[in-house]
């Protein structure tokens, strides 16, 4: 005791498991083998992507709270989260100015605009894509592997040429694509982390991917001709780091068991709708983004039925 | 081996959290007397409902078990002098200075056999021994055991649970005093006219589900999970019924009393003595030599803990109750009240504050809310006074138990802000 004073605080006096920031740097562990995929396959471009969007998004954050003279952020990790995922959901070839302006614009018009971590409504990260989609098209449309060979995605080829893709180089990832999204077994490892290490919620990815398989699978056996199985649906394109990472981003999906449903539910029938008859090969971010947007909808009105109250209200 | 119903499957209620119970400490160590105290300090107010009047004043001998402090209000419990001595001051307490002597109150008596007690005798017994809930919430007793007439009792629950980490007072007193709890229970059964007594005890005291049910009453085992203790999510999983939003478990049919209450029903009706002592656990690893202290009401926390070799050098917090709803006290001059169930000792490495982060909405103390409100919209409409949406949204139903706080990553102190929420809209209402 040795004279000093005694700790006043409010109960409880223990603390469970997990922090804010072991959650986050959590996920990017998670993102790691997606990363090192993209690297392998689309080479030193990638990593210089990848590499430009991390140090410009940890850097605009640094410079933001310096400027609105707030509390240093960046050490919780999510900026390095939001640099990494864009840079994971973007073209290879993309030029490295590009990709900078994309994570200053997920950082300060996605995250720190809003209030910062926790209040932002929309994924900063897919903020970011968005604004380079919008801005750049062609970069990002066009892909390249090592071999210097330059490519159409998986889903471009399908939807605007009727040229399927084999399904094991989906899965393994040797596919034209973003540099996150080419190889479905490095997405699936990383996911299997989080929801182990129970920093996402399994309901999310299998509400997702389970609505866009069971969807594509109708579509498939109502037209094979037209339409492709439901196994491409799922392997091709942004929908599993969608999934994985990105449906499942805590701050912009909902708290509650039957909102993380109807979210993951809503943004596979979104997907499917772009990708069957939307002008767009790809629907992945259009999903998460608009379902972001219903999400405090969402959590008003899926409100748990309070213990020893008769109806849900 | 199976003779009673629901011996096999662990009943439960939903969502709640897993904490690491802490107990190795004290579980095996049998209760011991503590030594009496030269002084006790005896507050007017242990109780949920009104304060005590004072009936004596400064300078006068009182002996022990001597009626020191009523109210003629319904909800409220007497005090007694837990030693004979004399009265130095009357403030909010009654301070006594023990003559060493331990001289009996004259109006202590045995009150007979249960048999030829009334259920309004039991009642008027009970409340003159101030006895009170003793698990921490201090609700009159007497009160909790006079249902109305048209709130029909069919089961008496008694709550062995002890979900609190590292408490084990009353898993001692199952072990050391199982009689004296089946017959204080008896007599709660009596007073309110129940047909079942049920004791419900987690699993994780097997030794003591294993003497009660020695004890011919039925035990139900229930799954070692925080709040299991909480008398509504008792209730759940023992009988299955839940307690109505705003109301008692008398809704339900059932009345809840802790092991140390029945037990202290028991004393009263033996032997007379009102309640005057209880068990406490001392415990933490900012205690020497932690242990399970039959202690009179009103020893000072000094008191009690230079019986357990002290106070270690890293000692930095001391909080009354359990790490979860226990409050940090910032002296060691606050007495052992009816409600103490333990004191508990953390170290600085223990106590040390974490960074508070902004709510990343991760849903888990949704997940984890046993009364399942969603606590950080709650904490936060309470801190920006969003009275209406805090009252929409149930937080007058929030039983305080802290789980939301536990699992927070973020560590937000959600059940303290919920705490304030409540407190504002009492005052509101007044």
């Amino acid at each position: 005791m040795s004279g000093t004073k005694l700790i006043i605080s409010h109960a409880p006096h223990i603390k469970g498991f997990g922090s804010v920031p072991g959650m986050m740097y959590g996920v990017i562990l998670a993102l790691l083998p997606a990363s090192l995929a993209g690297v392998i396959f689309f080479g030193l471009p990638a990593l210089m992507v990848i590499a430009t969007c991390v140090v410009t998004a940890v850097v605009t954050e640094w410079l933001m709270c310096l400027l609105m003279k707030k509390e240093n952020t960046v050490m919780d990790g999510s900026a390095a989260i939001t640099g990494l995922l864009l840079a994971l959901t973007i073209s290879p070839l993309m030029p490295l100015y590009m990709a900078a302006i994309g994570s200053v614009v997920a950082i300060a018009i996605g995250k720190v605009l809003f209030g910062g971590l926790g209040y932002n409504i929309f994924n900063p990260a897919l903020v970011g894509r968005g604004f380079l989609v919008a801005s750049f098209p062609t970069f990002m449309k066009t892909w390249k592997f090592l071999d210097a060979t330059t490519t159409a995605t998986p889903l471009t080829l399908w939807k605007f040429g009727g040229e399927g893709t084999p399904l094991i180089k989906l899965f393994i990832g040797n596919v034209g694509g973003c540099i996150g999204e080419t190889s479905a077994l490095a997405l699936l490892i990383g996911g299997a982390f989080l929801i182990f290490a129970k920093i996402i919620d399994w309901r999310m990815p299998a509400a997702y991917v389970g609505t866009v398989a069971a969807l594509g699978g109708i579509l498939w056996l109502i037209d094979p001709a037209k339409y492709p199985g439901p196994l491409f649906q799922v392997l091709a394109g942004g929908l599993l780091i969608g999934a994985f990472f990105m449906a499942t981003d805590l701050v912009t999906t909902p708290v509650t068991r039957l909102g993380t449903w109807i979210f993951g539910i809503g943004a596979g029938i979104i997907v499917i709708v772009i990708r069957a008859w939307g002008g767009l090969p790809e629907g992945v971010m259009f999903s998460i983004l608009l379902m972001n947007a219903l999400t405090p909808l969402i959590n008003r009105y899926t409100r748990p039925k309070i213990f020893g109250k008769g109806k849900k209200k | 081996m199976l003779k009673f119903k629901g011996s096999t499957k662990m009943k439960t209620f939903k969502q709640g959290i897993h904490p690491h119970d802490f107990k190795e400490k004290t579980e095996h160590l049998p209760i011991k007397k503590s030594q009496p105290p030269q002084k006790v300090v005896i507050p007017l107010s242990q109780h949920l409902g009104a304060p005590c009047e004072p009936l004596v004043k400064a300078g006068d001998e009182v002996k022990l078990g001597q009626k020191i402090g009523d109210s003629k209000s319904k909800i409220s419990a007497p005090v007694h002098a837990s030693v004979s001595g004399k009265v130095m001051s009357v403030d909010n307490a009654i301070v006594i200075q023990s003559d060493a002597q331990n001289t009996p109150d004259p109006s202590m008596k045995p009150h007979g056999e249960l048999n030829s007690l009334s259920a309004e005798k039991i009642r008027s017994i009970v409340r003159e021994a101030g006895i009170v809930g003793m698990g921490g919430a201090a609700f009159p007793t007497a009160f909790k055991i006079s249902p109305p007439a048209d709130k029909p009792i069919d089961t008496v629950i008694i709550n062995g649970c002890e979900c609190e980490p590292y408490i084990t007072a009353d898993h001692r007193m199952m072990l050391e005093m199982p009689d004296e709890i089946v017959a204080g229970a008896q007599a709660i059964q009596k007073a309110v006219g129940a047909r079942n007594l049920i004791i419900g005890i987690e699993a994780n005291k097997p030794d003591a589900i294993e003497v009660m049910r020695q004890k011919r009453v039925e035990v139900v085992r229930v799954k070692p999970k925080y709040p299991q203790g909480g008398e509504k999510l008792l209730i759940k999983a023992v009988l299955d019924r839940e307690v109505p939003s705003g109301g008692l478990p008398l809704d339900v049919g059932v009345v809840v009393s802790n092991v140390a209450t029945a037990i202290a029903v028991n004393t009263a009706i033996r032997s007379g003595l009102p309640l005057i002592e209880r068990v406490l656990t001392v415990t933490g690893n900012g205690v020497k030599q932690p242990q399970n202290l039959l202690v009179r009401i009103g020893t000072t926390f000094a008191d009690v803990i230079s019986q357990c070799e002290g106070l270690t050098e890293d000692a930095a917090k001391v909080i009354m109750g359990g790490p979860m709803m226990g409050v940090t006290q910032d002296t060691l001059d606050v007495p052992v009240v009816k409600a103490t169930s333990s004191i508990l000792v953390l170290t600085r490495s223990e106590a040390k504050e974490e960074k508070v982060y902004p709510c990343v909405k991760c849903g888990r103390c949704v997940d984890h809310c046993p009364m399942f409100l969603v606590p950080t919209r709650l904490a936060s409409y309470a801190e920006h006074d969003v009275n209406d949406e805090f009252d929409d949204w149930g937080g007058m139903d929030c039983i305080e138990c802290g789980s939301c706080s536990y699992v927070c990553p973020a560590n937000i102190p959600l059940v303290h802000w919920i705490k304030y929420g409540k407190m504002k809209m009492r005052q509101s209402a007044k």
